[in-house]
């Protein structure tokens, strides 16, 4: 599911990676997905995972991608960053837009910002601190970290890049 | 195949096949009489596709596109898109609104709305010669349109397929409307994507037995 293609790795919807100095990690085309990325600026490791869905309990069996939701995503892209030999990790977000603005709507229409909530929920539990976010708004993006600089670039359809 | 299709073999794919046929036939004729000129229709293509696949129908997670989205209401729920690629939403709309101005890439608000309410004619027919030809209650939502990355728009309609898989039947029907006097055309795709429970739903409305 991650191509390593050059010095960038590519994280699909619901995919999850790791990545050290030079390599850069980068996902395509947020919608309501939220890009999680951990990372320890000192050893200059980071990981991202793109997270579906906020709540693994509406997965049906136990032989499901933990990517993609936010309580096993973040849980397990912790645990792939310490085999790495990350310890003091920090957080950035971004992602978890409503695409569509429909007139009612239902939970299904709030399932970005629901993204967002239960991704700083996990990340409160494991006391993992935020130090940027881009979420919510009505934009898809595209982003790409750096573990050299802890740099994360945040492209959109419309406002073009911005780094946070 | 896996998780929730291992049941689903090349013959249901081929009755899926001939629902995105007579849908998307019947909303190619209602383009038509819109636009007052032909409007061609590829062979559908259904396709069990993992979700980083998906984007790749309409050329990759980043590319802008004008989407028009709908949930399918009723008996076989499901999401339903209608996308182009931008330049053609724009050409789709001045020749709806038949003005000679330059294209834009902005859409006016107008634009937009002429936009959704093509998307509503061409879902309500789609949905309606389903529902004639399953025998089910099937209504579209109320549209919602939006320019944005293919990955961030699809991705939303693969909401309720993700609770229970990492791949989705997506029954995929491009047309082709005829070039006119300046050698435009245009193109445009239709997704329909019907959520895990409603397969079995469409197979059994239709008489065709699916192994448990």
């Amino acid at each position: 599911m991650n191509d390593v293609i050059k010095d960038v790795m590519k994280i699909g919807i619901a995919g999850i990676g790791t990545v050290k100095t030079p390599q850069k990690i980068r996902t395509a085309g947020l919608g309501s997905c939220v890009g999680v990325v951990l990372f320890d600026s000192s050893r200059q490791i980071g990981g991202m995972v793109h997270i579906m869905l906020p709540d693994s309990s509406i997965a049906k069996g136990d032989n499901f991608n933990e990517g993609k939701f936010a309580d096993t995503g973040v849980k397990l892209l912790q645990i792939l960053l310490a085999k790495e030999g990350a310890r003091s990790l920090a957080a950035k977000l971004a992602g978890g837009a409503q695409m569509f603005q429909f007139s009612g709507g239902g939970d299904l229409m709030r399932i970005g910002p629901r993204n967002v909530e239960a991704v700083k929920h996990e990340l409160a539990k494991l006391g993992i601190p935020i130090l940027s976010e881009d979420t919510g708004g009505s934009c898809g993006r595209t982003i790409e970290f750096d573990p050299m600089n802890g740099e994360l670039q945040v492209k959109t359809a419309t406002r073009g890049i911005s780094v946070i | 195949m896996i998780g929730p299709f291992s049941n689903i073999t090349p013959f249901h794919l081929d009755i899926l096949k001939e629902i995105g046929n007579i849908g998307a036939g019947h909303a190619a004729t209602a383009l038509s009489s819109l636009l007052n000129k032909g409007v061609d229709m590829k062979v559908p293509a259904v396709k069990v596709v993992a979700f980083d696949e998906i984007t790749e129908l309409i050329g990759g997670p980043e590319a802008i596109v004008a989407s028009v989205f709908l949930r399918v209401n009723g008996e076989a729920p499901g999401a339903m898109f209608f996308m182009m690629p931008v330049n053609q939403a724009a050409y789709l709309v001045q020749s709806l609104m038949g003005e000679d101005d330059e294209i834009h890439d902005e859409f006016s608000e107008m634009a937009f709305s002429a936009l959704q309410e093509t998307g509503n004619i061409l879902a309500g027919s789609y949905l309606s010669s389903l529902s004639d030809f399953t025998g089910m209650k099937l209504a579209p939502s109320v549209p919602a349109t939006t320019v944005d990355m293919a990955g961030a728009v699809l991705s939303f309609g693969l909401m309720e397929i993700s609770a229970v898989s990492d791949s989705a039947i997506v029954i995929e029907t491009a047309f082709t409307g005829m070039n006119d006097e300046h050698g435009e055309s245009l193109k445009g795709q239709f997704f329909l994507l019907p959520d895990p429970g409603s397969y079995r739903k469409i197979f059994h409305a239709l008489g065709v037995s699916i192994d448990e």
